[in-house]
């Protein structure tokens, strides 16, 4: 067991000195870990600030608009627009493109409304299925039953020269459905 | 013999390791906690270990990125001597260690030992199961493959519900706009840096804590917890009826430890191990994800809310319950400690068991989920269609390629998310048929916008096949008697 004696309280004059250059001390790396902590949290929370202002979400190329007949439901796939070295196939992502008429489209997320897993279209009852939880949407991509509160997500589309465009780039949530922040802009056509 | 004494001597004069080590070794446990219902915090601890190694060996093959790591867990199982057998020891490594973890917790609950004066053990014994869920979801995500990947949407897409934050959440969570290389590299990082950093420093704290409070002693009826002195009691217990821990304890610890490296690697070695399942390509949308086995209660559970329920239930009750967890030693400190007078306890702990053990069992049949391929894998069974006029199969054709099936079993084949229809017209008149065909409800969509008034009919015919034999089906008197009446308003319309 340790046997050190408490030492006689020090002297007024020598207590506030050391005291003094202790919370000096404190100070002094407070002030350092206020400079560190600045680029480090702005670099943790990159991928919050880069989004502020639909930073990611650009225009993507669907295809052809002829490669979508009218009155038919098809699956398309997209490139992300925002693609990292690390990625692989994780930035392919599918989409449900509606073709109703002429130059009338909906192109719908593959995510299921309710919590994301890939929904499949079944032309013959026309019905969207989700293999998780067994929600369920029309053609029109409204909810027909199941879990999910709404229909699901859409992503704002144009047609440029033949070319059929949509505004995507993150992946649409119930609490975030990307699309309703876009819709705002005025839609080129 | 002298030298390695005098070697050893050398060294603990500089470490001064030897008198704590041998103090914390013979301090004395009451006799009666020498028991096989002490084991299992000694077992998580032996768990722990076990994963800390095969995670390390499995670092050295496996590789975070997105592009690489599905090819280098197939290297692992297929490419590398015995790969796959670290792999499934760390697979069921985590299960063994989740299920010793609640099996620990709710003998501690049983046992009393949450109660004065080892509060602070059971909180951080909370945080430590929640680390160890944690490790659970972050390594189902490592095993980057189509359920690992559609398992991050869900996560993402139950954290988007994060009032005001939940967008934010989810970009902190996936770090960057989609699932993608950047998410696995930091589910890597929490995974084998962040989380075993802190169970390392808890799990020490938390043995720490066991080793100077000394271990809860057998509880005994009758035997109350008081503040003012129950350290006393404990002292005096340990005094007249101790024994010190090695050996008289530690034995029985061992042996369960070595017993659960064993069955770790006896189902690591029978079962092999877990996944990879596809390949994680959002295109490749032919999949049904599912967790792993300690969160298929939560896939159950969110199958089965009312929707309007779900979001509420999902941001309010998982605080809750941890709340009441870190709160339960300071709202009951005292007290008896034996199960055997706490009806109260042993009731939550049967009905939390048989609630989760329910889910589970539940999310191992997906009863809600349709089953995609019935409407082309599962034909009418024969016998529904013996003696059918041309409609009645005409109908049976409807029923299979609209994908009435996906939902609805008939003969014991087909999805299961609506009722089964092998008896269907004795529940409905041919009235409620069309309706519900046309209209949906109940959980059906309807199917108005995409059946002819002929493929309904047909449909419609069908069904009112579907009864047995011994039961005619539901007919709507009052019906039959505007039918029989020609159209002509019957009596009772006109007084």
């Amino acid at each position: 067991m340790s046997t050190n004696t408490v030492r006689a309280a020090p002297s007024e004059a020598s207590l506030s000195r050391r005291g003094f250059f202790m919370k000096l001390g404190i100070l002094f790396n407070g002030v350092a870990a206020i400079i560190l902590a600045l680029p480090v949290a702005r670099f943790l929370f990159s991928s919050i600030i880069r989004s502020r202002g639909n930073g990611y979400l650009s225009w993507v190329r669907l295809g052809d608009v002829n490669n979508f007949p009218e009155g038919e439901t098809r699956m398309a796939t997209f490139r992300n627009p925002l693609v990292m070295p690390t990625d692989g196939k994780t930035v392919d992502t599918a989409c449900w493109v509606r073709r109703i008429a002429g130059d009338q489209f909906q192109v719908f997320a593959i995510n299921c409304a309710h919590l994301g897993c890939p929904v499949r279209w079944f032309p013959q009852s026309g019905l969207f299925m989700c293999p998780c939880h067994g929600g369920a949407y029309y053609r029109d991509g409204s909810r027909a039953s199941g879990p999910p509160e709404r229909g699901l997500f859409e992503y704002p589309y144009k047609i440029e020269n033949g070319t059929l465009t949509i505004d995507a780039g993150q992946l649409p949530t119930p609490g975030d459905p990307v699309a309703s922040l876009t819709s705002e802009k005025p839609l080129c056509a | 013999m002298r030298l390695i004494k005098k070697i050893g001597e050398w060294f603990d004069h500089r470490l001064q390791l030897a008198a704590p080590i041998r103090e914390a070794a013979g301090h004395p446990v009451p006799r009666n906690t020498a028991s096989w219902f002490y084991v299992f915090g000694s077992a998580a601890l032996t768990i722990f270990l076990l994963q800390l190694v095969t995670g390390i060996l499995l670092a050295l093959i496996y590789v975070p990125s997105a592009g690489e790591a599905w090819s280098s867990l197939q290297a692992l199982n297929h490419q590398i001597e015995l790969g796959w057998f670290i792999r499934a020891m760390h697979g069921w490594g985590s299960n063994f260690m989740v299920a010793i973890v609640l099996i620990h917790m709710v003998q501690v609950f049983l046992f009393g030992a949450h109660k004065f004066p080892r509060e602070l053990t059971w909180v951080i014994g909370v945080f430590l199961l929640l680390m160890t869920l944690g490790m659970a979801f972050t390594g189902q995500v490592l095993r980057f493959d189509q359920d690992a990947y559609w398992g991050l949407g869900i996560g993402a897409s139950i954290a988007s519900r994060v009032p005001i934050l939940g967008p934010f959440v989810v970009k902190l969570m996936l770090g960057g706009p989609i699932i993608a290389g950047a998410t696995l590299s930091r589910f890597f990082a929490l995974h084998v840096f962040v989380i075993p950093g802190l169970l390392i420093a808890f799990v020490s704290l938390h043995v720490l804590m066991v080793l100077r409070l000394g271990i809860n002693e057998w509880p005994m009826p009758g035997r109350i917890v008081k503040r003012a002195t129950y350290e006393d009691e404990y002292h005096a217990l340990t005094k007249n009826d101790g024994a010190p821990f090695v050996p008289y304890a530690i034995w029985k610890d061992m042996f369960f430890a070595a017993f659960i490296i064993l069955a770790v690697a006896a189902c690591a070695s029978y079962f092999g191990p877990f996944g990879p399942t596809g390949q994680p390509d959002p295109t490749i949308i032919q999949t049904a994800p599912k967790p792993d086995y300690f969160f298929l209660w939560l896939y159950a559970l969110l199958s089965l809310l009312p929707p309007s329920l779900e979001t509420p239930f999902l941001l309010i009750c998982p605080p809750l319950v941890i709340l009441g967890l870190i709160l339960l030693p300071f709202l009951s400190g005292e007290g008896e400690k034996s199960w055997k007078r706490r009806p109260i306890a042993v009731i939550t702990v049967l009905m939390t068991a048989i609630t989760l053990g329910t889910f589970t069992r539940m999310a191992q049949f997906t009863p809600w989920s349709p089953h995609m391929n019935a409407w082309s894998g599962d034909p009418v069974p024969d016998r529904y269609i013996h003696g059918t006029t041309a409609l009645e199969r005409q109908g049976a054709l409807v029923f299979q390629v609209k994908q009435c099936r996906n939902c609805h079993s008939l003969g014991n084949t087909g999805g299961q998310r609506g009722p089964a229809l092998d008896s269907v017209a004795v529940r409905l008149t041919q009235d409620q048929l069309i309706r519900q065909v046309i209209q949906g409800g109940g959980n059906m969509p309807a199917y108005g916008n995409n059946l002819s008034p002929a493929e309904t009919t047909a449909l419609v015919a069908f069904l009112e096949t579907l009864h047995p034999a011994t039961q005619r089906p539901a007919r709507d008197a009052a019906r039959e008697l505007v039918l029989s009446n020609g159209g002509v308003k019957t009596s009772w319309t006109q007084p």
